[in-house]
């Protein structure tokens, strides 16, 4: 496959709901209260209740896992946690992922994400090391 | 409290092995909105040359909070969880992981910075097979707040 730096190879929105949330909590046995209990999330000064940051994370690599073919083409992902997602009880919230081509090496290929929410990045540093598709 | 700046360099115990469930994967992979059939059916993950199925990238966090866990009930460390917020995640990985897999994690604190009042506390965990084969490192960095300005 030819690629080149700045190539979008893969975009996607994702909707986020109290429910994800809760859903993440179980099956990441990541249960702190921030992440589904208003009244908790208020008491430590946050604007309200947050995604886990993982769970941005997990979200944000599968528009690339879905272009490989395979997710053992993941050799390396790293993210910074720059801004939290904050979901609204009624109206969720929505996470934009675009993944782009940020350097080609000998025998892998730099993927750059940028990870959105309300217009605004939520994740810094994000970059997987993949082997690109055949 | 205060982190303490000796635990750079700290290595904790081995964790107590995890097998990854077939159920388990699939239930991780549909909570960070998973689509590949390779993370959800076995037959299409076998097609692909796999064991069973393939975990999502993230899902190693599973095995390495047993190891954050070692950190943050060390009374030694300093690290107070309510005062902890995540700041960078990375995974390196030699394979990902499969169902069947059962794995162990050794976590080493590679670094503690102070940086304007918080603690910057990075650890390593390097996560094995039954065989002792490395299957991925996870590095966290978790930023500790300080208690005080300029504390």
């Amino acid at each position: 496959m030819s690629l080149e730096v700045g190539q979008v190879v893969a975009e996607r929105e994702y909707a986020l709901s109290r429910d994800s949330l809760v859903r993440y909590a179980g099956a990441s046995g990541d249960f702190n209260p921030i992440h589904y209990r208003d009244d908790v999330a208020a008491s430590v000064g946050l604007p309200g209740v947050l995604a886990h940051g993982m769970l941005t994370m997990g979200l944000a690599i599968q528009p690339v896992v879905d272009w490989l073919g395979d997710p053992a083409r993941v050799l390396d992902y790293q993210v910074r946690f720059t801004r939290p997602v904050v979901v609204d009880a009624a109206e969720g919230a929505t996470v934009t992922v675009v993944a782009k081509v940020g350097a080609i090496e000998e025998d892998a290929v730099r993927i750059d994400l940028t990870v959105s929410a309300v217009g605004q990045t939520v994740l810094g540093k994000a970059q997987a090391r993949v082997a690109p598709p055949a | 409290m205060s982190v303490n700046p000796q635990l750079e360099g700290r290595r904790y115990p081995r964790t107590a092995p995890y097998l990854v469930g077939r159920e388990k994967v699939r239930e991780f992979a549909r909570a960070v909105l998973a689509t590949s059939p390779l993370s959800l059916d076995p037959e299409a993950a076998r097609a692909a040359g796999h064991a069973d199925v393939v975990a999502p990238p993230t899902f190693p966090v599973v095995i390495q909070e047993a190891t954050l866990a070692q950190l943050l009930a060390d009374p030694e460390a300093g690290v107070d969880f309510s005062r902890v917020v995540h700041g960078d995640q990375r995974f390196r990985y030699s394979r990902p992981i499969v169902a069947g897999d059962e794995l162990t994690a050794v976590m080493t604190v590679t670094s503690v910075k102070s940086l304007g009042g918080n603690s910057m506390v990075t650890a390593e965990s390097e996560i094995v097979d039954a065989a002792g084969d490395h299957v991925v490192t996870a590095i966290s960095t978790l930023v500790v707040r300080g208690e005080e300005e300029g504390a």
